[in-house]
């Protein structure tokens, strides 16, 4: 390309600043405190401190704050096919409870015969008169071969669907209709008794985790500390896959698909790839969900579960990715708070807030941030 | 004989060549009239024809946008096409780029690779680049990631993952920005860039793909007189190394071109989805049928 010099012909050096990193050092710094918050503060200010102390954690805010923890995960992961991708995704709530079943699984297997039949076999399947373990129920004893169902299940199933969804160019509200669909349809299917994952009730009861008793406060700590990390981990793995080349060809897909083409990149391979990604993140928050929270039912799956994530990364600010964790932080802490105080407003409240959003806040709350920012700075230039 | 014979005795013919030395010339010297290897993927314009399409049509609903189209480009030339609207101008783009499959006829190009056969991003990576009517550019990314995306390198997803720039390719990005005339706005953002300003960015995506024949759908439209005058030397300069193909409407941006037909570059004229003349400027429109169906006398 070397005929394409300038005509002046004079040498012209490119002052672009090569890749920049991954955050700049105060995010860092912000990072690692986050982190030993997350991985010392919170142990110390729970187990060690006297209850009544005004820096002690109950055990409701732990849980309360590791469950939104999950939601937050989940957001990221919508977040990286949506804001980044232009794929909206209403059928998120599906891997998310695919996780959480195949962690359920798990547990309810550890049940062991302290169920209420006394039997080897989950009490549900007592009920249904049920002599042997269904042969999807094959390997739930194992704690390794759940924590591969929980990457695989999601990751092959968002696999196939995308598969055959990204071939056919499906998209725009196509696509997020048939997502519905598909997390509606795999909601009847888990309501049934006969799919053999609890019908209705689903899984709940669970008495222990690699033989450790699930409700005591340090089993409770230990999993909101993986849950952190997890978050952290996964937003590193987020940041770094939308600052590089990839996630600029991503950005390219939503804004202009048949440019893309045209320029030689394969759109399924790249919109497959983060989809798959998102969907087994996704996955890995609801298993890390299922053990806090101790249930999972068909429920997760229903359509409005899967429109609440798409809210709290629409809330947050989406195209970033501090938006669906602020996001989800902001609309769950509302939600406990309501429908605590005033139990009847919850669903004008949040109804009136996504409203608000919309109107107002295109860009969510990250945005909202930023545009004060700039005109913070604004005034003091001319000041 | 059976095909394998066949392939077998042309590989010993071209290993027996290379060890006698190259004896080719300009005719393609003894080598020409013995077969010859096809390779897959690689593009073999030995017969003079870059792009070479055959009887295609393609109907929409009953409606013929084209109706056996035959057209051939040669290696190096630059061929611009008018037409009114509806002739099929923008169809036989989409034919050619795999975006819409003919009901009939052949697609080629060079003499081996059947288009009809690739998908979009695979055509583009063999060498076809294509610019859009609308201009089309990633709005949200700056006009240096969109140069970066257009760069020539593996398209796979992992590699996109792990890339980097290396020096020579930013100075390759550097040496388009200057030719493209906004070195000033590499850090800008691709949607604030005026409408002349996004057809350079979009002209220039497609040269940092290094494509061997370039498809230009109407490249000045919205562009100043100066920067029209600047457009047709730019596609001027790169006859010869590229092939380009100009759609336009711009009777003056094509006469630029053609310098009014005495650089011999020939023009043609689609009217209904099929050819209606094909030869100089100046000869095409003392043509009575293009006079009557498009210059509108």
């Amino acid at each position: 390309m070397s005929s394409f010099q300038s005509k002046s012909g004079k040498a012209f050096r490119l002052s672009v600043p090569q890749r920049q990193p991954l955050f700049s050092g105060r995010v860092w710094l912000l990072l690692i405190a986050l982190t030993v918050i997350v991985a010392v503060g919170v142990p110390v200010c729970a187990l060690l401190l006297p209850e009544g102390h005004p820096m002690h954690l109950s055990a409701y805010a732990l849980t309360l704050i590791g469950k939104i923890m999950c939601f937050a995960l989940a957001a990221i992961a919508l977040d990286l096919v949506w804001g980044y991708c232009g794929i909206l995704s209403l059928g998120h709530g599906l891997f998310f409870a695919l996780g959480g079943y195949a962690m359920g699984m798990y547990l309810m297997r550890q049940i062991g015969r302290d169920g209420n039949y006394q039997s080897d076999l989950p009490d549900f399947m007592v009920f249904l008169d049920w002599k042997t373990l269904p042969w999807h129920w094959a390997f739930s004893d194992s704690f390794f071969a759940t924590l591969l169902l929980i990457v695989l299940v999601p990751g092959l199933l968002a696999f196939v669907f995308g598969f055959f969804a990204f071939r056919s160019r499906i998209k725009g509200v196509y696509f997020s209709i048939i997502t519905q669909a598909m997390t509606y349809a795999a909601m009847l299917l888990f309501f049934r008794n006969e799919t053999g994952f609890g019908g209705n009730n689903g899984f709940t009861d669970f008495k222990r985790i690699l033989g450790h008793p699930i409700a005591t406060p340090s089993m409770r700590m230990t999993l909101f500390v993986l849950t952190g990390l997890a978050l952290i981990g996964f937003f590193l793995l987020a940041r770094w896959l939308v600052g590089s080349k990839f996630g600029r060809v991503l950005q390219a897909i939503r804004d202009a698909e048949s440019r893309v083409m045209f320029t030689g990149y394969d759109p399924l391979r790249y919109k497959l790839s983060i989809w798959v990604i998102s969907a087994v993140m996704c996955g890995i928050a609801g298993a890390l969900y299922v053990p806090q929270v101790g249930i999972i039912n068909p429920g997760e799956m229903s359509p409005a579960a899967s429109i609440e994530i798409a809210i709290w990364a629409a809330v947050g600010g989406r195209g970033t990715l501090v938006g669906p964790i602020v996001g989800a932080f902001f609309v769950n802490g509302a939600k406990s708070w309501f429908t605590q105080a005033f139990p009847e407003f919850w669903l004008y409240f949040l109804g009136a807030l996504f409203i608000a959003v919309t109107l107002f806040l295109p860009q969510g709350i990250v945005g909202l941030v930023r545009r004060l920012r700039a005109s913070a700075a604004k005034a003091e230039v001319k000041a | 004989m059976t095909p394998e014979l066949m392939e077998a005795g042309a590989r010993v013919r071209e290993a027996m060549a290379r060890k006698q030395g190259d004896g080719t010339g300009q005719s393609g010297g003894r080598r020409a009239s013995y077969g010859s290897v096809v390779q897959e993927g690689v593009l073999d314009t030995r017969h003079g024809a870059i792009l070479y399409l055959d009887d295609i049509t393609v109907s929409f609903d009953g409606f013929k946008a084209l109706n056996a189209l035959s057209l051939s480009i040669s290696a190096g030339e630059l061929r611009c096409i008018i037409g009114p609207n509806g002739a099929g101008k923008t169809t036989m783009m989409d034919v050619i780029t795999g975006k819409t499959r003919p009901d009939a006829g052949k697609a080629h190009f060079g003499s081996t690779i059947d288009l009809l056969r690739l998908r979009e991003n695979e055509i583009a990576s063999i060498g076809i680049g294509r610019k859009f009517q609308k201009p089309t550019v990633f709005e949200q990314l700056t006009v240096f990631e969109n140069l970066e995306l257009a760069l020539k390198a593996d398209r796979g997803v992992r590699s996109s993952m792990f890339f980097r720039l290396n020096g020579e390719q930013l100075d390759r990005i550097g040496a388009m920005l200057s030719l493209i005339h906004l070195k000033d706005g590499a850090q800008r953002v691709a949607g604030l860039l005026s409408h002349g300003q996004k057809q350079w960015l979009e002209i220039g995506m497609l040269l940092m793909q290094d494509p061997k024949l370039l498809l230009l759908d109407e490249p000045v439209a919205g562009m100043t007189d100066e920067e029209t005058e600047r457009t047709a030397e730019l596609f001027l300069s790169l006859e010869g190394s590229h092939s380009l193909v100009v759609v336009e409407h711009d009777m003056k941006f094509i006469g630029e071109l053609t310098q009014n037909g005495r650089n011999g570059k020939k023009v043609t004229v689609l009217h209904e989805g099929s050819v209606l003349a094909e030869g100089l400027l100046s000869d095409v429109q003392a043509n009575e049928k293009v006079v009557e169906v498009y210059l509108g006398r």
